[in-house]
């Protein structure tokens, strides 16, 4: 199979197709918009299901209730329209169903721009939806990962009955790079001992719920729910060291802030000087144990965020007090060019570093 | 059945102890919903919602597949599973609260699609589960723990009508509002729930059927005086008949 030029968003949608999505529920919101515009066109072809919700609000309970049947189903959305989906994730994770959600983040707070951000890491990875819950969030940085990540995606929904998000922004859902999605082979998991899909006489009832009302009940949920995103945690963290031999300063990015990151470790590196980057896959769960594979030679850690810095409380978590971390972000839709990067790490190479984000 | 037996249990309910107060008529609704499944044959192919409030614990009662939603999504949810299942029966159970407060949007977009679920609106005129507070349905001058002093128009407005609203969206297929407070109109109701699930086998889209309710502890009466309510406050402003019925007016085909 050969590679093909594509823009992010039909990426997104072609590779859910591929993974057996024929179910998908939406509301427009820029940047993100080339999603259902995809998904309006393609379904019909494939016999599949488009559906424009009046809100977030209604497109994610209809992903909750077309999951609770057992189907493959996915919306997306961006900043402000993932934040009125949190209600329904929350339902979604209590419940168990599977689904997925992409999120093309832009700035914010509210109405913020529609340009290249970053600053839902926590939205992603803390959830604004009530309770004790996370869902598996992956954080591709170039489009043929994006494919890859968004087949993953509904395999690992499946597997651990989960919502499960991409997140990406702006510059990925934008941007054309080649791509080959790959026909993928999805993992067939017999979701009949919860979906419901009519008892058809022969067996009792399937109920989808979150509603515990006795303390003792929801705390037994609780901690089933907790022993599984304990499961997620040992298996799923996933991470990309790119040049951390030797390395004194490490860089962590991720997404499309990455890519900028990748530039500039290639261009200190050709200086001789001895940088590296990780960059997560996973935001949740965060692969702190990266930072348990870095060589002796590190001093310092730098997180490069299109934000005003959300992981780096991650990256403090993973890095123990055992470096510093210092912070560089640009907000807004402003993306950091190489150069930036380079002259804040020429800076830490020299001790100067800033502890204080 | 033996021979002597002439009324039982429905098969269309759970053994679950029903969680509604004494008096409250929840029960009858939720049994005639039942009843109708049965007859229908529909009980095995039924996929029902939950929502909030009084009967959101309805997943424990309906002896079929059921799902419980956010507080006003029910609509969107059923939604989802019935794009998904477009052979099987969808239906709501929704309280006024969640149906004509938070979930108004859901349901008038649910109807707007014209999507082919039926919803079963139980109106009581307050939030029953919460404790008694005041619904939009809740009717000028009626004491409510949020209303106190009764419910004054120039604060909060009319009371919303909401099976003459939705009759207006040309996707609403059926819409009736019916009342539970004496046997004669039990057995209409029952007639109209049947009415909108038939069409629902039928596919001919979104049919609503409003259930004028008791909540004689939200109201602070008898379960007597608390239908003798109903039928002297409710009717009158919400008269009970058909608003819409689509498929009577084009014509059954």
């Amino acid at each position: 199979m050969t590679k093909k030029l594509m823009k992010g968003a039909e990426v997104i949608g072609a590779s859910a197709i591929a993974a057996g999505c024929k179910h998908f529920f939406g509301y427009p919101i820029t940047p993100q918009n080339e999603v259902p515009e995809y998904m309006s066109k393609e379904m019909p072809k494939i016999g599949g299901v488009y559906v424009q919700a009046e809100s977030e609000v209604a497109a994610v309970n209809m992903i909750y209730g077309a999951a609770g049947t057992g189907t493959r189903v996915m919306t997306s959305s961006s900043s402000p329209g993932i934040a009125l989906m949190q209600e329904g994730l929350s339902y979604i994770a209590g419940s168990e169903v599977p689904c997925v959600i992409v999120s093309v983040s832009r700035g914010g707070p509210g109405l913020g721009g529609i340009l290249p951000s970053q600053s839902d890491y926590y939205q992603a990875t803390r959830g604004g939806g009530n309770g004790d819950y996370f869902m598996p969030v992956y954080a591709p940085a170039n489009l043929q990962e994006m494919s890859e990540l968004m087949q993953k995606a509904f395999d690992i929904a499946d597997q651990y009955r989960t919502p499960a998000m991409v997140l990406a922004d702006g510059m990925l859902a934008q941007m054309m790079e080649p791509v080959e999605i790959k026909p993928y082979d999805s993992k067939n998991i017999d979701k009949s001992s919860w979906a419901t899909t009519g008892t058809k006489g022969k067996r009792k009832p399937n109920i989808i719920n979150s509603l515990r009302i006795k303390a003792d009940a929801l705390e037994e949920h609780n901690r089933h729910l907790n022993e599984k995103y304990c499961t997620i945690r040992d298996n799923e963290k996933d991470y990309e060291a790119y040049q951390t031999e030797q390395a004194e300063v490490i860089v962590t990015a991720y997404g499309s802030a990455s890519r900028v990151v990748r530039n500039a470790i290639d261009n200190l590196r050709d200086e001789g000087l001895k940088v590296g980057m990780i960059r997560p896959i996973t935001l949740w769960p965060f692969p702190d144990n990266a930072f348990d594979e870095l060589p002796d030679t590190v001093k310092a850690v730098l997180s490069a965020e299109l934000s005003c810095g959300q992981m780096i409380d991650d990256i403090r978590i993973a890095a123990r007090g055992r470096w510093p971390v210092d912070f560089y972000g640009r907000t807004g839709g402003n993306i950091f060019s190489s150069e930036e990067i380079e002259e804040k790490v020429r800076a830490m190479l020299k001790g100067v570093i800033s502890n204080a984000r | 059945m033996p021979d002597s037996m002439i009324f039982q249990r429905t098969k269309g309910l759970t053994d679950a102890e029903f969680t509604y107060c004494p008096g409250c008529t929840h029960g009858i609704i939720h049994r005639l919903v039942a009843e109708v499944l049965v007859e229908l044959n529909q009980l095995e192919d039924a996929i029902g919602i939950a929502s909030v409030g009084c009967s959101v614990m309805a997943y424990d009662f309906f002896n079929c597949d059921m799902q419980q939603a956010a507080h006003g999504r029910a609509p969107a949810v059923a939604t989802g599973i019935k794009r998904c299942l477009p052979n099987n029966i969808v239906f709501t159970y929704q309280g006024d609260g969640d149906l004509a407060s938070i979930g108004a949007g859901e349901v008038v977009h649910a109807a707007h699609r014209s999507e082919n679920i039926t919803i079963i609106f139980v109106n009581n005129a307050i939030y029953g589960m919460t404790g008694g507070q005041m619904a939009p349905t809740t009717l000028i001058g009626q004491k409510t723990t949020t209303s106190p002093y009764g419910r004054k128009k120039e604060e909060t407005g009319d009371p919303i009508r909401v099976s003459e609203m939705l009759a207006t969206i040309p996707g609403a297929t059926y819409i009736e509002r019916v009342s539970v407070h004496n046997p004669a109109h039990v057995r209409k109701t029952k007639k109209a729930i049947k009415k909108a699930f038939q069409y629902q086998q039928e596919k001919r889209g979104f049919t609503m059927v409003e259930i004028l309710s008791t909540c004689n502890v939200g109201w602070g009466m008898s379960p007597l005086d608390a239908l003798d309510w109903l039928e002297e406050n409710m009717i009158p402003y919400y008269p009970l008949g058909v608003y819409k019925d689509k498929v009577k007016e084009e014509g059954r085909q």
